[in-house]
């Protein structure tokens, strides 16, 4: 089990707390599917993904994410998306690039840690029904 | 996923933006892979400390990043152009290689970080490109 500090808990919650995810959620995809473009293979229904631009004025790539448990995800990302889990990481350092543009200043090593931190334990969670 | 004549100038042309700030960026690049990834920390035991912004920390990110200046001017021909700064990490220094990309990772973050509209998504997948082929070229000589 992964153990989390007074100060971790507080730095993940204050940081989701401001997070715009219409603005971060849309930046975070369109940015992986532009640096890691093979990742684009598992938006094909998307429609136009041909360059940087198409990607990132995409609707659908704007409107993508639901809210579900964690292992629902997980099984909805192995069997029906058949998503290499590889690719959660690409995800997940996009988005701590993008929150690392957003934050500025308030971005310290401290809080990059914590917040990579936070993001292995989703990315493990969303590998874990894989099988 | 060799680089592209696009991807050079994007590098060239993000480099000749952040290179003023070289020093401070390899100093907070290196602080935060020392934090974020622990187990870097074992390549560092010679220093007195290791601490995020510590003196030991500012004079290697600053080396670290002339390594990086010194890529971006042999972006033509990284293998040829690293090739003292291969034999120096395969035969003495001996990092593992798969460190290479830890840093690389916290450098685009302080790139992000500190030039938020300059580091756009293609100015990122032309560093991207340009830094694991700079850790390929300091692989080159370990075996």
């Amino acid at each position: 089990m992964v153990e989390w500090t007074e100060q971790e808990r507080s730095i993940i919650t204050s940081i989701f707390g401001n997070l715009d995810y219409n603005d971060v959620g849309p930046k975070a995809l369109s940015r992986c599917l532009i640096v890691y473009p093979w990742t684009q293979r598992y938006f094909a229904s998307f429609g136009n993904l041909y360059n940087a631009e198409a990607i990132k004025t995409n609707p659908n790539i704007a409107a993508h994410g639901t809210k579900a448990t964690y292992a629902e995800l997980s099984v909805l990302h192995s069997e029906k998306l058949h998503v290499d889990p590889d690719n959660f990481k690409l995800l997940a350092d996009c988005l701590t690039i993008v929150i690392a543009a957003k934050m500025g200043s308030a971005f310290s090593p401290e809080v990059q840690a914590t917040f990579q931190k936070f993001l292995a334990v989703v990315v493990s969670a969303l590998g874990r029904q894989y099988h | 996923m060799s680089l592209t004549e696009k991807d050079k100038a994007a590098v060239k042309a993000l480099w000749a933006k952040v290179a003023k700030s070289a020093d401070a960026v390899g100093a907070d690049a290196l602080s935060r892979m020392l934090l974020v990834y622990p187990q870097t920390k074992t390549y560092f035991s010679h220093w007195p400390d290791r601490k995020p912004g510590g003196e030991s920390v500012k004079k290697h990110g600053k080396r670290v990043m002339g390594g990086v200046a010194l890529a971006v001017s042999k972006i033509d021909d990284l293998t040829a152009g690293l090739l003292e700064l291969s034999e120096l990490h395969a035969f003495q220094l001996r990092v593992d290689p798969g460190n290479f990309k830890l840093l690389a990772h916290c450098i685009q973050v302080v790139l992000a970080n500190m030039f938020p509209n300059d580091f756009t998504p293609e100015a990122h997948v032309a560093l991207d490109k340009f830094l694991a082929n700079l850790a390929l070229a300091l692989s080159e000589k370990y075996r």
